[in-house]
């Protein structure tokens, strides 16, 4: 019997819907489950995480059966750097600041495509960070920690 | 004549000086994003849920309204000048306008997106005004036993309507519904998978989740994009279409916004179901439809007209029922709750001006939109030459900004970055993330009907079944399952979604 993956897109979803239904039931098994009437709190997470789990079984078996389309290749630098961005946004925010945070998602997003150029990003921050702080902060008066001291 | 002194209340609430700058800031940032190919309506609405906070309920729920049917305009700009859909919905616009582009005739392409979007958002608001009363007058006689049907039905319509692979649009909505379970349990108070977090206790927010789906995962995949696509920009020559053009395309309009409006209302419509549909019946009945693909301005008339009539009457689920029936409506809930209005049929009665003033809000917007792409295209021509490198960190701060303004909170800048890089995969691997979010939302307004209705019946689970309107809404919801399933549809069904 030849197995293999013979559409890769329906693969990986489905390893995906699996790998969330898994979690579902695992982390609610101790969750009181109840009857169909009278529904304990893990009473829904358990049946949807089999539903999951059924559904992504399903969907993986038929990868390896029906051919389908390949799997587009991942650009790494995009994904990495605009995560990276956003993660350093989220970690500096409330502790370096509002000023600091701009500055960090902007320079390293910058870095994420390989068009940008280091002297845009240079004033592509400067005014970003003016936008930010003229329209979100001085303009809507969000409420934000905006240096680290 | 009670629709004219209701539209007259909302002409004066929509034509105030404050609520008319906010429609045409809605409409402005509707256009921007539209004619910007990355950044969609979903995104946009929710970065600026924070920035509705201190303005009134009116003007808020008015300039985020401007800003969907507003990117259903400006989409269509870059569609037929750059061949690149600036929205989802005008994604078959590209076939034949950018071929009209080549041909010289960009201008009377845009002219005719323009003026069938005008008519269609006409026609469709008025579909709203008068639709909507009726609709709230049924309503008002649902019990949590018919909303919990509806919401069946309404899941069920989405994943009929979702495209590409049935099985994978279910597995989507089922993990919707499980990430609307995360929080404190509503009955006990249990903390269900919140994985030792305090800030997962009331749940994960709806603009979190929006955001990573539909925000930051697509300026990853632009990004990929964008390295290998060149950007040929066609000119303009003359906005004049001729008289042809109007021979060839009101027929045109006329059903696209026939099938717009229709499409829009139904659960995972809204508008870009309607300007797919609407392509591919214009190319059915066309005498040749070989012209189609080749410059056919029927193949711009139609979607264009349908996509905006779609957007319009989305709307109509969400006012009349309280139910969204698309990622953006999903946003809308979350705006007028923002501001303490629940959902459903009593908006009507008990904020008329509200109401009112919305609707009269959109058709005001619709000709300001004419205004706004019409005479001044160049702007907005002028605007698609910024290169996406200068563009794309702007919208991922405005993004960040957006989802930790909600609730203060970084946290909910790392679950959404978990949410885009999930988003990510799913572009990659062809999910669908429409579905996604509305069994999110749906998800907890279903357990909540199903809980009340069986506390009314006493536990009886018969009482779906035997009151007659929840009776006729599973039966629909059956009759939708039936169809799908059965191979015929089911091939047709792929056809269309192949155009």
């Amino acid at each position: 019997l030849d197995v293999h993956i013979r559409n890769p897109r329906d693969f990986y979803a489905g390893v995906i819907f699996l790998s969330f239904g898994l979690c579902a039931v695992l982390v609610g098994r101790d969750y009181p489950m109840g009857s169909a009437l009278r529904m304990g709190a893990g009473y829904f997470p358990f049946v949807l995480g089999v539903l999951l789990l059924i559904l992504g079984a399903v969907i993986c078996v038929k990868s390896l059966l029906i051919p389908g389309e390949k799997l587009e290749t991942i650009g790494l630098r995009p994904l990495l750097l605009v995560l990276a961005a956003i993660a350093a946004f989220a970690a500096s925010v409330d502790t370096l600041g509002l000023v600091a945070a701009t500055i960090l998602l902007t320079v390293i997003g910058a870095a994420a495509s390989p068009e940008s150029r280091w002297r845009e990003v240079a004033v592509l921050t400067v005014a970003l960070l003016a936008l930010t702080l003229g329209a979100f902060v001085y303009g809507l008066g969000l409420p934000f920690k905006l240096l680290p001291f | 004549m009670e629709l004219l002194a209701d539209l007259q209340l909302g002409f004066g609430v929509a034509l105030s000086l404050q609520n008319i700058l906010y429609c045409f800031v809605g409409v402005l940032l509707g256009t921007l994003i539209g004619v910007l190919p990355g950044i969609g309506p979903v995104a946009t609405i929710a970065m600026l849920l924070p920035a509705t906070f201190t303005l009134p309920p009116v003007s808020a729920l008015i300039m985020l309204a401007g800003i969907y049917y507003g990117a259903q305009y400006g989409g269509s700009t870059t569609a037929i000048l750059v061949n690149i859909p600036g929205e989802s919905s005008s994604v078959v616009t590209c076939l034949d306008g950018y071929a009209m582009a080549r041909q010289g005739r960009a201008g009377p392409a845009l002219a005719i997106a323009a003026l069938g979007s005008f008519f269609a958002g006409t026609v469709s608001t008025l579909m709203l005004a008068m639709f909507a009363p009726p609709l709230a007058e049924i309503a008002f006689q649902f019990g949590p036993a018919e909303y919990f049907s509806l919401m069946v039905l309404g899941l069920i319509a989405a994943i009929v309507l979702a495209r590409g692979s049935l099985i994978k649009a279910i597995a989507m909505i089922i993990l919707g519904l499980l990430l609307g379970i995360v929080g404190a349990d509503t009955n006990t108070g249990l903390f269900r998978f919140t994985f030792g977090l305090p800030q997962l206790a009331d749940g994960i927010g709806f603009v979190v989740v929006a955001m990573g789906l539909f925000g930051f995962s697509e300026i990853i995949a632009n990004l990929e994009r964008r390295a290998k696509r060149e950007i040929v920009m066609a000119q303009i020559k003359s906005l004049m279409p001729t008289r042809q053009d109007f021979a060839d395309s009101w027929k045109a309009v006329l059903r696209g916004t026939g099938i717009g409006a229709l499409l829009g209302i139904l659960p995972g419509g809204g508008a870009v179901l309607g300007s797919f549909a609407a392509y591919a019946l214009e190319k059915k009945i066309a005498k040749d439809p070989s012209r189609f693909g080749k410059g056919a301005i029927e193949g711009v008339a139609a979607p264009e007209s349908a996509n905006n009539a779609g957007a319009q009457t989305s709307f109509i689920p969400l006012l009349t029922l309280g139910i969204p029936s698309n990622a953006v409506m999903a946003l809308m809930v979350g705006a007028m709750t923002i501001h303490g209005i629940t959902p459903g049929p009593q908006v009507m009665s008990e904020r008329p001006e509200l109401f009112w003033g919305m609707i009269a809000s959109m058709w005001i917007g619709n000709l300001m939109l004419v205004v706004l792409n019409l005479p001044m295209i160049g702007i907005w021509v002028k605007l698609l030459s910024v290169p996406y490198r200068i563009l794309y960190p702007a919208i991922l701060l405005f993004c960040c900004i957006g989802v930790y303004s909600l609730n203060n909170s970084a946290v909910d800048v790392g679950l959404a970055l978990f949410f885009g890089l999930l988003g990510y995969l799913f572009i990659k691997l062809d999910c669908e993330p429409a579905p996604l979010l509305l069994g999110f939302v749906l998800g907890p307004m279903m357990v909540d009907n199903l809980w009340r209705a069986l506390l009314i019946s006493r536990g009886n689970p018969l009482v779906f079944f035997t009151r007659p309107l929840s009776l006729a809404l599973l039966l629909v919801a059956l009759a939708l399952l039936a169809v799908v399933v059965l191979p015929a549809v089911r091939k047709k069904r792929e056809e269309a979604f192949q155009e």
